[in-house]
């Protein structure tokens, strides 16, 4: 130790904000995190249960691609998650926290049900089919609408707001299964099973071909819509700083609510699209908590609609792979939540260093 | 019928007290200008190692003592919720990082926890079956001897374990720390302005981490109360529901005082059980019963953002992390 560097006392490292850093070198180190994740994931896995990662890893792998069935399954899981996360970008872009995704799911879905159960076979399937998307469209938009305008108008706390709204939508879809359901049982059967009224047909003889192909065209609407369109233009001023969008002259209070009503009705066809095309029924796990992880999928591709087919895969994915090491290596289920938190963890972490800079201090001599 | 209105309440009690550990934890946390999302999580991570302490006691003992069985689960408990809030801490307060998507995954990644570990404990032990810590429950079940004594009042008021009056004796030392010690007014100030704070010479990380950390560890012992008093040291997948969301609106509806966090828990007990104890109440009227709390906390939201009265806001940078250089 030198005497003369006594007094002056320097942090060992300083942080700085990073301006410029390659998209290249962003993805190189977004990996090496999902790399570190598997490490750790696979330490966990290891020392709570002594499998062999690899052999774990390897059994997910199967989960997800072992037969055309799975892969079809995985395929259908990562369009409804991504319909959600296309839902919830453009209104956290603006820097909105929309925590209610799974409650504007759900009443968008019971919307559906309800008119597939009133109105049974007694009208054409295709003209009761439009009817449910328009009714379960405006359902979405109202649960999507209401924090919305209080927030515009009040600065009602937003996340908190639609947080509480998937609550009430989880109790009205109870409240309504009892009502429909007669013998007080709390599981809705399938709808219309003999009918098939109001269930999406198939397409190339697969099952959910129809919803794939809806999120695709959604997804590149909202990829136009975020970079192409004025409005999209407005949303991402709005998010960087309101000031800025006041001073020229964007009406925020106009832009909040507009976007929430898109971010309503991309859920509510989520909702319909589940009811109609998946599950012909409804539940309240029909969301699946899919309104949360969607938060993760948006957050994770930077709010880009193409990087989000990715993450969306990539954790329906881990849950699909979970779902089959539970089976096969007789683990608990959960076993997916836990892996995929890791690697959550470890990949919004990494963001840190794609943004900052850690400098670190100059040694005594240089100093000199 | 008097019966079933003591009844009710007792049942209210036992109901809210969960949920004012929750409630408290995270308003220690957010006065910091922390809104951690990973509360449910926390609470379950909370219950399940106390259940993974109680359970490995009970295990390697045959005549468990009193004092361990309770020491051992609550010392793990903390030990748990302390892991899981210091991912938190570190992930948004060293590293920056989004609360919210941070708050959600660590709830994701808690409930994981709580349910992996609560399905597969016994199998890695060789038993089968599902968890029972009778006498570990039994420890935390104890209460005061003179608590039957008193008749009705006794019953209703007085027949919990040690856990509930500490949860009202937590919530009443974090107000007096609130608003009677320099420290406390330290860190409302992070909470309010870090920016500020921190150019009066408060050390702005330091309380962020401390309030974080200790705001997860009371949260923590809400799951534990509920898996070892309330149900008696047995574990069911996914038993805790949805109480960590409903300690989130508790925090709104008591305006971010511990103090009114006591009775607004005692109100959501009552709420949240309500449906059973109204007679004649046909299943689906139930439900819009249940629904009743959430309305509620959103009106809360709502008035206390029209009226707008200062001493009624969140904390102001409450969401938003501090970066001393980016003022």
């Amino acid at each position: 130790m030198q005497t003369n560097e006594k007094h002056i006392k320097e942090p060992l490292f300083h942080i700085t904000k990073r301006t410029d850093i390659s998209t290249l070198k962003a993805w190189i180190i977004r990996l090496i995190a999902i790399l570190a994740a598997l490490i750790v994931s696979g330490l966990v896995i290891v020392v709570i249960t002594s499998y062999n990662p690899i052999e774990v890893y390897a059994k997910m792998i199967e989960g997800s691609f072992g037969s055309d069935r799975k892969f079809f399954i995985l395929l259908q899981n990562t369009a409804m998650l991504l319909c959600v996360s296309l839902a919830v970008t453009p209104a956290f872009k603006m820097k909105f926290w929309n925590l209610g995704a799974e409650g504007q799911v759900l009443v968008g879905g019971l919307a559906s049900a309800a008119c597939m159960f009133y109105a049974k076979d007694s009208l054409p399937s295709w003209l009761l089919i439009i009817i449910m998307l328009i009714t379960s469209v405006l359902s979405g938009i109202i649960w999507g609408v209401l924090p919305a305008v209080f927030k515009a108008i009040w600065r009602t706390n937003e996340s908190l707001f639609t947080l509480m709204m998937n609550y009430v939508a989880i109790q009205l879809v109870a409240f309504f299964i009892m009502v429909w359901v007669p013998n007080g049982s709390s599981v809705m059967g399938v709808i219309n099973q003999r009918s098939e009224a109001g269930w999406l047909p198939e397409l190339f003889g697969q099952k959910y071909a129809i919803n794939i192909i809806v999120v695709a065209v959604l997804t590149v609407i909202m990829f136009v819509y975020l970079h192409f369109s004025k409005q999209g233009y407005e949303i991402s001023v709005v998010g960087e700083s309101e000031n800025t969008a006041r001073y020229v002259g964007i009406n925020v209070k106009k832009v909040i609510i507009r976007t929430m009503v898109i971010s309503g009705a991309i859920c509510g066809i989520a909702g319909f699209l589940l009811v109609s095309g998946t599950n012909h029924t409804v539940s309240k796990e029909l969301a699946g908590g899919m309104g949360f992880t969607a938060i993760m999928v948006s957050w994770l591709a930077k709010f880009e609609p193409v990087m989000m087919i990715f993450t969306s895969m990539f954790i329906i994915f881990l849950q699909r792979g979970a779902g089959e090491i539970a089976m096969t290596l007789r683990l608990n289920e959960s076993v997916s939540d836990i892996i995929t938190g890791i690697i959550i963890f470890f990949i919004i972490g990494s963001e840190f260093f794609i943004n900052y800079k850690i400098n670190k201090r100059a040694s005594h001599k240089e100093a000199k | 019928m008097i019966n079933t209105i003591f009844a009710f309440i007792n049942a209210a009690i036992i109901q809210a007290i969960p949920l004012l550990f929750g409630a408290t934890g995270e308003i220690i946390t957010e006065k910091s200008g922390n809104l951690n999302l990973g509360i449910p999580g926390i609470m379950y991570m909370g219950g399940i190692s106390g259940i993974i302490g109680g359970y490995i006691y009970e295990h390697s003992t045959s005549s468990p003592n009193a004092l361990l069985c309770v020491m051992i689960p609550l010392l793990s408990s903390i030990l748990g919720s302390l892991l899981l809030a210091f991912i938190y801490s570190f992930l948004t307060i060293t590293l920056r990082v989004n609360q919210n998507v941070t708050g959600l995954a660590l709830t994701t990644f808690g409930i994981g926890i709580g349910n992996f570990f609560g399905g597969s404990l016994l199998s890695f032990f060789g038993e089968t079956g599902s968890i029972s810590l009778i006498e570990t429950g039994k420890c935390f079940k104890a209460s005061l001897p003179f608590a039957h004594k008193l008749g009705i009042f006794g019953k209703t008021f007085l027949s919990f374990g040690f856990l509930a009056y500490l949860a009202i004796i937590i919530a009443i030392l974090t107000s007096i720390f609130f608003n009677r010690t320099r420290a406390g007014l330290n860190l409302r100030a992070v909470g309010e302005n870090p920016a500020t704070a921190d150019a009066a010479g408060i050390n702005v990380t330091k309380y962020k981490y401390l309030s974080t950390l200790i705001g997860g560890a009371v949260a923590g012992l809400g799951g534990l109360y509920f898996v070892m008093d309330y149900t008696g040291g047995a574990w069911t997948n996914n038993g805790f529901g949805d109480r960590g969301w409903l300690a989130i609106a508790i925090v709104i509806f008591a305006i971010w005082r511990p103090t009114t966090a006591i009775f607004s828990s005692f109100l959501f007990g009552g709420l949240y059980i309500l449906s059973i104890y109204i007679p004649r109440l046909s299943s689906s009227n139930k439900e819009l019963i249940n629904m009743l709390p959430y309305v509620v906390t959103i009106l809360v939201l709502v008035i206390i953002s029209m009226r707008k009265k200062r001493e009624n806001q969140p904390p102001a940078s409450l969401g938003l992390s501090y970066f001393r250089e980016e003022r």
